[in-house]
């Protein structure tokens, strides 16, 4: 029978590696914007999990607010890094920190 | 309940190894496909919950919505990705011992609030799915009744996501003459336009 351990241990692997891509890809920020979607379809997975063994819907729509925040940040995310890409010619976030004003 | 387990552990694996390849594959397009390989399975994985339309969503706004603007971001731009994995063999180590230690304390933190007096998360029914109601009638009578401030909120926030993402990236240029919508709607006939009555070997004055 699978139970609520089940699920909590799917998504904390999965959470785990989410942060394992932004240490392992600390040049490619495509991939760590990418590493952050993993760590939040864990979360996400977390709370549906736990909202379903509880009974309670609460955690759904709490998913789904997890979601939007999600997809903004990816928006805006991905528009920082073309604008970065137009004015330097590459990603490495290296030297992003000359990015002032 | 045995397929129920065998769909369960497919998911779960499948989950966890497209996880992997997302974070180690070589090309960032084959990364954004391992990516959408995850999101279907988490999808399963919410199916196989009963969370139907938290499993579509995710279908629809991840795979047909982020995944889908990645892909076109790692496509539009002309990266060099080899010289952007140069640290990657470097920080192996550090990124594995950082992610044992982090996956240990979270199996610390499950098992202590799991065998400890502290009771989390204990549902207090009003926010039960009724008898005999889908999950999205559900869901829907949550959102547009004790989370409608909440639900607006996630509009704003997209609203400003998207204003936002338009502003950083549209682009002034200088040598192209875009059509002027304001100056244009303003104009008038009699502004535009004149009666003259030309002499005869004579031209017209404009």
């Amino acid at each position: 029978m699978i139970g609520i351990e089940h699920y909590v241990v799917v998504s904390s692997i999965l959470f785990v590696l989410g942060v394992l891509g932004i240490f392992l890809n600390r040049k490619n920020i495509i991939v760590i914007l990418m590493a952050i979607e993993l760590i939040l379809l864990a979360v996400n997975i977390n709370l549906v999990a736990f909202s379903a063994f509880l009974h309670d819907l609460t955690g759904q729509v709490f998913a789904m607010f997890v979601l939007t925040v999600a997809a903004g940040e990816a928006a805006i995310g991905l528009a920082i890094l073309v604008m970065y890409f137009r004015h330097r010619g590459t990603i490495a976030v290296d030297d992003v920190n000359r990015m002032k004003g | 309940m045995v397929i129920q387990a065998i769909a369960f552990y497919l998911f779960a694996v499948l989950v966890i190894a497209s996880g992997a390849f997302t974070i180690l594959a070589r090309n960032p397009v084959h990364s954004v496909l391992w990516l959408i390989l995850a999101f279907f399975n988490g999808a399963g994985l919410m199916v196989l919950l009963g969370a139907e339309f938290i499993a579509m969503l995710l279908v629809i706004v991840y795979v047909g919505a982020v995944a889908v603007l990645f892909l076109f971001v790692v496509m539009m731009l002309d990266i060099d990705f080899a010289e952007l994995r140069a640290g990657f063999i470097r920080n192996f180590p550090l990124g594995i011992a950082i992610a044992l230690v982090l996956l240990a304390e979270l199996f610390f933190g499950y098992f202590a609030a799991d065998a400890g007096p502290l009771k989390l998360g204990v549902a207090d029914g009003t926010a039960m799915t009724p008898p005999h109601t889908s999950n999205i009638a559900a869901i829907g009578a949550l959102l547009y009744g004790r989370y409608l401030f909440l639900f607006e909120t996630a509009g704003i926030i997209l609203l400003v996501a998207m204003v936002g993402a338009i502003v950083l990236t549209i682009r002034e240029r200088k040598d192209t003459r875009p059509q002027n919508v304001a100056r244009q709607n303003a104009r008038r006939p009699w502004e535009a336009t004149v009666n003259t009555r030309p002499q005869v070997g004579k031209g017209v004055e404009l």
